[in-house]
């Protein structure tokens, strides 16, 4: 698979990734679900508040989004909780990844969890360009796929929004 | 949760700021704009493009019913939960007539099945008089795998109505006679009562459609796209004996309505404000009811049980899952 092929993801499809493959699957064939869920308008207004002064949004290519860039090039990312903590990490590794494959080399980053008042530093290394090369590739195929990954009931289905998707 | 709002009174409806007003000579009363499911308007009311527009950006549905409180029209905002791949199945599982009769028997497979349910509560209840009745039921519900094409299975479906409304006057233990259904409009108070509970079913289950990525056009049992959403009629079938044929029986069994709901001059054929709103509360409790869902193992509402009916339309048109109906299991 060609790099262009690779780097057809979304910050949002290497998250899902990481928390369920079988949510990435009906997210990236349209089936989305009706956000009226309090936890998800307490995180968009931790966002919304959050860092107010700075330039936020910030769109490379339609592809990925940055919450926004400091002069020193690091890209910041604001959660609510820490709770997917390997999904955000990966995906904040994939916008330096992404990057990088641009020619912007040294870009750190850096996760807010204002609630708490906590910061994560994030830098990109050799064993993690690795997963990512692997995971853009299952992203696609997943993308590709006619049907979603079997389905697994794990602790964390119960707070998601497809709960009542998979299991009605 | 949201909830739906019913507008008996006539008067004008706004946008104030940024959330609903409706205002008359009785004053001004605000509805808050996040709280609204859906809207239904009974009475005669004004709006502009502007509450218009509001109501399209929240999502809002609105459904209108005349001055005789027949279902007439819905304002339905623009698709805002939109899947190109879901859509090209729906309409694959329609163009493929093995697809399209697997998924209509199984409508009405559910339907009866929850229609026996119904009759099979109240039989002991009245001294087993329903029992002939249930066995013809069950005899027409074993053709129902064997029916040749939709017509076939339509007059199947026919059949087993027709027998489960001749125990209607059984179970109202007399009160509301009906000899046969009739509509458009509808002849005797039990005839009304069916027509109303059945609009507003429809308009129920249109409105839990909007929430998902289904398309309320295209339907299996009924034939797409005349004149309405068919697709909420083919999901109204399975709810009507488990929410509104309920309610009527509720209604009438224990004195809630009466002759006085009626307005007189046409026969007793058409509900008046009152006999409305009595109908609307105990819908509306209806739909609020919880049980225990087995496979969520969470509480969840019968109004819920409609947008689940519509995931497991989805996982089969996908070829996720297959559908299986919602047959009363409490």
């Amino acid at each position: 698979m060609s790099l262009s092929d690779a780097m057809h993801a979304t910050g949002v499809e290497v998250n899902y990734y990481f928390i369920c493959k079988r949510k990435l699957w009906y997210f990236t064939h349209g089936i989305t679900m009706e956000h009226n869920s309090t936890r998800v308008e307490i995180g968009k207004e931790v966002h919304k508040n959050s860092f107010k002064r700075k330039n936020k949004e910030i769109m490379i290519d339609n592809q990925i989004c940055l919450d926004f860039i400091d002069k020193e090039l690091i890209i910041n990312e604001t959660k609510l909780t820490k709770a997917m903590n390997d999904a955000t990490r990966y995906q904040i590794l994939y916008y330096i990844y992404y990057l990088e494959n641009k020619g912007i080399k040294q870009v750190k980053g850096i996760v807010h969890y204002p609630k708490s008042k906590k910061r994560e530093i994030i830098e990109l290394d050799g064993e993690e360009r690795q997963v990512l090369d692997k995971v853009l590739k299952f992203i696609y195929a997943i993308k590709k796929s006619n049907s979603p990954p079997s389905l697994e009931k794990k602790r964390k289905c119960k707070k998601c929004s497809y709960y009542e998707l998979c299991f009605s | 949760m949201k909830r739906n709002y019913y507008i008996f009174s006539n008067g004008r409806i706004k946008r104030k700021d940024n959330t609903i007003c409706l205002e008359n000579e009785k004053g001004k009363k605000y509805i808050p704009i996040n709280d609204i499911e859906a809207l239904y308007i009974f009475g005669e009311v004004d709006f502009n493009s502007k509450v218009l527009n509001f109501f399209g950006q929240n999502n809002i549905t609105v459904h209108i019913f005349n001055y005789y409180g027949f279902y007439t029209s819905s304002i339905y905002p623009r698709e805002h939960l939109l899947s190109g791949y879901s859509l090209v199945n729906q309409v694959k599982k329609y163009l493929d007539p093995v697809e399209r009769i697997k998924l209509a028997r199984e409508t009405i497979n559910t339907a009866s099945y929850n229609i026996l349910k119904n009759l099979k509560y109240y039989n002991p209840r009245r001294n087993e008089k329903l029992e002939d009745i249930i066995l013809k039921i069950e005899k027409e519900r074993k053709k129902i795998p064997y029916t040749n094409g939709i017509q076939d299975l339509m007059g199947t479906e026919g059949r087993i109505r027709d027998l489960y409304y001749s125990g209607f006057s059984i179970i109202t233990m007399g009160k509301f006679k009906m000899k046969k259904r009739v509509k458009r409009p509808p002849d005797n108070p039990m005839n009304t009562l069916i027509s109303f509970g059945n609009s507003l079913m429809y308009t129920t289950v249109l409105s839990e459609i909007y929430r998902t990525q289904l398309n309320p056009t295209i339907s299996y049992l009924h034939e797409p796209g005349e004149r309405r959403f068919s697709l909420s009629l083919d999901i109204s079938e399975v709810f009507k004996p488990i929410i509104t044929d309920r309610t009527i029986f509720k209604l009438i069994n224990e004195g809630m309505i009466d002759q006085n709901h009626f307005t007189k001059e046409l026969n007793f054929c058409h509900l008046n404000e009152k006999g409305r709103k009595v109908f609307m509360q105990q819908y509306e409790d209806k739909l609020n009811t919880v049980i225990k869902h087995k496979e969520l193992e969470r509480q969840v509402s019968y109004r819920r049980l409609i947008r689940l009916e519509c995931y497991k339309l989805i996982k089969h048109i996908n070829d996720i899952e297959n559908y299986e109906g919602l047959k009363m299991w409490w």
